[in-house]
């Protein structure tokens, strides 16, 4: 399927889908009822963590019903399906800044802040179980950075011309994934493997010392959670050419839980899309509770959100819940009362990451988690 | 310790006694005249103008006449001021005069229990010995009893004896038919303000709507008070002290110029609501024999009849004695002084702490043009007299600081008066207000006062709390009905937007949705918000002034 077919199917599907919702309402406004949009709950209690290794969305649903109290939220949400009709039959895009301040167009509906209209927006998305993109809203937010021997094909959308990226040229940086990865084309060199790293001092130490060449890896700096874009962008690599990606990040319950967990199986609140935006197949090489305690790291006593993160992923992450290898690491943690960065291999010498640890548990896949 | 030593101690000794003698009240004063409420010259001024002003209604009211008081102060030097105060009262006996204003500790209401104004007779005469003090002059008194001559005195104080110095005295005529007129000069300063004559002056006419007052101020400024109500307040009874209050020494005087022949007797003759049945009770339970002599009684004895009173079950005294200003009243003077929205107030039943009756009375003004963002104004009163100073130390403060008055929709900094747009007038009557100090600013905390006060708090707090949040309802309830209005059209049109409708069918669709969202609105609560009574003039006595610019004099 090429994309430029793809892209438009999709149009027209989500311009179907705005067509029925809206006529809806107005049905029942002719019929004197009260209209009302069904949201699905996006939050960890309204996902199961499926066979195809991904947080699925159940059928739980918000019914927002128009009231005085919630006009102005109904309002915005039409006032913003409208833009979307309008960016996707214009062939533009927007992003949630931008859509932000088309807001303040709107007269006594504009909102006063963008994280009302990005609630708005995640409504609107969940409510059509469609990605952001496909409505023609895009985030600001960059992708990871990549470095390694990989080539990307990339196209000027204005033009139509090829473009292509050696990520093997980036020297001491990286190359910056793109909000949209879905037109992009990858010719993968000599790489067996992916090694995805929470801090961007980590992902430095290495791509300074072009420690890829050796490796055989490609690296890509996460930079915390990692975006929608980067976990489509590894996932297509995954997938479309069969290179396995493994993470790295701190020893601590966010490293796992937000970062390695939100890359491998999605979130709660992208639950409606999760299916395209994670990498099932991604492993956890470190840092676990085990290394601290066999690599002696140097750590912080664990903060009382640590605690509650660690309580809170036992008690309602679906993911937690189905591999008892990460109930027991966050358990070990919680016992530790300790957490561990990835910097605090340095102790052993500033090389010894990539000198020792890294090649001892790429090497070993038994020390993985999954 | 040697015989040099002992020697030595023993001349020590000899040299102090040559020192120590007897200090007059008087000269007491002179050097404490703090205690009094002279302790800086605008205080001064604010004391003075109490004192004759007390005095003046207490003496009316005492005589059965609506009180006509005139206040004049005249600045003579930039810190002199020339103070008058007269009134129409029944005047005073000629011997008399020099006693009542040239005497420290003289007067007619530190014997007698009943609720008036002044209590120990120090008031007036400490005036007259600060003008005399500050000014080294004279007061002069004029005072006419009906169907004689007036009386014309000038007196001063022999501090260390404290008796009158007449200086100067005569028969006068007065066209008054009878009344007295103070005139002294003081070393003083006159500001506006919560704490000036005309502010205390305003908050006297709010807690006395019987009494009209005539004030000119040092300004020139002319107000009149006038009398609302043309009734005197019920006249309060003079009681017997409750045995309950009673302390160890009093008792022991007590028996020593008792006349009665037993100590059965000596305490159903003395003391309020104690009937013979009780007496024998309490002379049985102190094991002494109820016929015996009150004056061969010795302080042991004392002491186990005081003990004995607490085992025995004593009436409270009568409260029909007290003379309250009324709810009513109280909050008439509120919404004179204040344009709020809602008003209330409460008297609560009487209760006695030591032995005392005493009544409370409180009454709020919410809402209207009040701050706010600041603490609430507080107004406090014992016995129809305003209390400007010592706020923090009162125990009526205490008991608005104590009651929660989050409950009642209002914020509160933890341990302070509530924030929000409120005044509070506190009123206590009693036949003896205890005032942690001679200068009567601050009323002492008895837990059965502040208990009261609580109570009576609590009443109104409960009854401010259903207006504001019927206040509260109304609004949102407004505000929902403006979100209709606003946000309605914009549904419409997206609809219209997205399903590319005709103007004409957007018309239908907000038509439609109106209907949808208005049929489920009950109606709107009526808020009653004027204040007809509010006087603004009235309102605007004693609120400081900005210091206007010369040129603004000139036009």
């Amino acid at each position: 399927m090429k994309p430029a077919k793809k892209t438009q199917d999709s149009k027209q599907n989500v311009l179907q889908l705005i067509q029925s919702r809206v006529e809806a309402i107005k049905q029942a406004i002719l019929e004197k009822k009260h209209p009302e949009l069904a949201i699905p709950l996006r939050n960890l209690s309204n996902v199961e963590y499926s066979s195809q290794g991904f947080f699925e969305i159940k059928d739980k649903v918000k019914i927002r019903r128009l009231t005085a109290a919630t006009a102005k939220t109904f309002a915005q949400t039409l006032r913003m399906i409208a833009l979307s009709k309008q960016l996707l039959n214009q062939v533009d895009i927007a992003t949630k800044r931008e859509v932000y301040y088309v807001s303040k167009n709107w007269g006594d509906v504009r909102f006063n802040e963008q994280p009302e209209s990005d609630a708005v927006m995640d409504d609107i998305e969940a409510m059509f179980r469609v990605n952001r993109e496909q409505l023609g809203f895009i985030p600001e937010e960059d992708g990871a950075a990549i470095v390694g021997d990989l080539k990307v094909i990339d196209k000027n959308p204005l033009t139509g011309e090829e473009e292509v990226i050696d990520c093997k040229k980036m020297g001491s940086g990286g190359w910056n994934i793109p909000n949209s990865v879905e037109r992009l084309q990858f010719e993968p060199g000599k790489v067996d493997i992916i090694l995805a790293i929470e801090t961007s001092s980590m992902y430095q130490r290495l791509a300074y010392h072009r420690w890829w060449k050796k490796s055989k890896a490609l690296l890509a700096s996460l930079r915390g959670v990692p975006s929608r874009a980067t976990r489509r962008f590894l996932r297509r690599l995954n997938e479309e050419h069969g290179i396995p990606v493994v993470v790295f990040t701190d020893g601590d319950p966010y490293g796992w839980l937000n970062i390695y967990r939100t890359l491998k199986v999605g979130s709660g609140n992208a639950a409606h899309i999760n299916k395209y935006f994670c990498v099932p197949k991604a492993r956890f090489i470190g840092i676990t509770a085990k290394d601290i305690i066999e690599y002696e790291l140097p750590t912080h006593p664990l903060k009382e959100q640590d605690f509650k993160r660690i309580d809170d992923g036992l008690k309602n992450d679906p993911f937690v819940k189905h591999y008892k290898e990460w109930q027991q690491e966050l358990k070990q943690l919680k016992k530790l009362k300790k957490r561990a960065e990835q910097q605090a291999l340095a102790s052993k010498g500033l090389n010894y990451v990539m000198s020792n640890y890294l090649p001892e548990k790429l090497s070993d896949e038994k020390k993985w988690l999954p | 310790m040697d015989a040099q030593n002992q020697k030595v101690l023993g001349e020590k000794a000899l040299e102090l006694a040559s020192k120590q003698r007897v200090i007059s009240v008087a000269e007491f004063f002179e050097k404490n005249r703090h205690l009094l409420g002279f302790d800086n010259p605008r205080r001064a001024l604010l004391t003075v103008v109490k004192e004759a002003v007390d005095n003046a209604l207490d003496a009316c009211e005492e005589a059965g006449i609506l009180p006509e008081i005139i206040v004049e102060i005249h600045q003579l030097a930039e810190d002199r001021y020339r103070v008058i105060v007269e009134d129409n009262g029944p005047g005073i006996v000629k011997q008399q005069i020099p006693h009542i204003f040239a005497r420290l500790l003289y007067g007619s209401k530190f014997h007698k229990l009943s609720q008036s104004r002044g209590q120990q007779g120090i008031g007036i005469s400490a005036a007259v010995l600060y003008a005399q003090l500050t000014t080294g002059k004279a007061t002069k008194i004029t005072s006419k009893i009906a169907n004689d001559k007036a009386h014309f005195y000038e007196l001063m104080i022999d501090t260390a004896h404290n008796k009158p110095l007449i200086t100067a005295e005569s028969a006068v005529e007065w066209s008054k038919q009878h009344g007295t007129r103070i005139e002294m000069d003081i070393q003083a300063s006159y500001m506006k303000g919560l704490q000036s004559v005309d502010e205390y002056l305003k908050q006297t006419a709010i807690v006395n709507p019987h009494a009209t007052i005539i004030y000119l101020n040092p300004k020139q400024e002319q107000f009149i008070f006038q009398r609302v109500v043309e009734e005197l307040p019920k006249p309060p009874k003079e009681i017997k002290p409750h045995i309950l209050g009673v302390e160890l020494g009093a008792l022991m005087k007590m028996l020593q110029h008792s006349s009665q022949r037993t100590l059965k007797s000596f305490l159903t003759e003395n003391f309020s609501r104690l009937g013979s049945n009780t007496a024998i009770e309490i002379c049985k339970e102190a094991k002494i024999d109820y016929n015996v002599n009150p004056k061969t009684l010795t302080r042991d004895d004392c002491e186990r009849i005081l003990k004995a009173v607490k085992h025995v079950k004593i009436k409270a005294p009568p409260t029909d004695c007290l003379s309250p200003i009324t709810a009513e009243q109280l909050e008439k003077g509120l919404r004179k002084e204040i344009d709020a929205e809602f008003f209330t107030a409460v008297s609560r039943q009487p209760s006695v702490y030591r032995g005392n009756p005493f009544i409370v009375e409180v009454a709020v003004a919410y809402g209207g043009n009040q701050p706010s963002d600041k603490q609430a104004r507080l107004l406090r009163f014992a016995n129809r007299v305003p209390l400007l100073y010592q706020q923090g130390a009162c125990a009526l403060t205490k008991a608005v600081t104590s009651v929660n008055w989050k409950s009642y929709g209002l914020q509160q900094p933890s341990g302070s008066l509530p924030v929000g747009p409120l005044t509070i007038a506190v009123h206590i009557a009693s036949v003896w207000v205890p005032f942690v100090s001679e200068s009567k600013d601050a009323i002492a905390s008895y837990p059965e006062i502040i208990q009261e006060v609580r109570l009576a708090l609590q009443e109104v707090g409960r009854r401010l709390a259903l207006y504001i949040r019927k206040k509260h309802r109304v609004k949102e309830e407004l505000k929902k009905r403006s979100y209709i209005e606003k946000y309605i059209p914009h549904i419409a049109e997206s609809i219209g937007e997205i399903l590319e409708l005709q103007p004409e069918q957007v018309q239908v669709l907000k038509q439609d949705l109106f209907e949808i969202l208005e049929k489920t609105r009950k109606p709107v609560e009526e808020l009653k918000q004027e204040n007809p009574e509010f006087d603004e003039e009235f309102a605007k006595i004693g609120i400081e002034e900005p210091s206007k610019g010369e040129d603004h004099e000139a036009s």
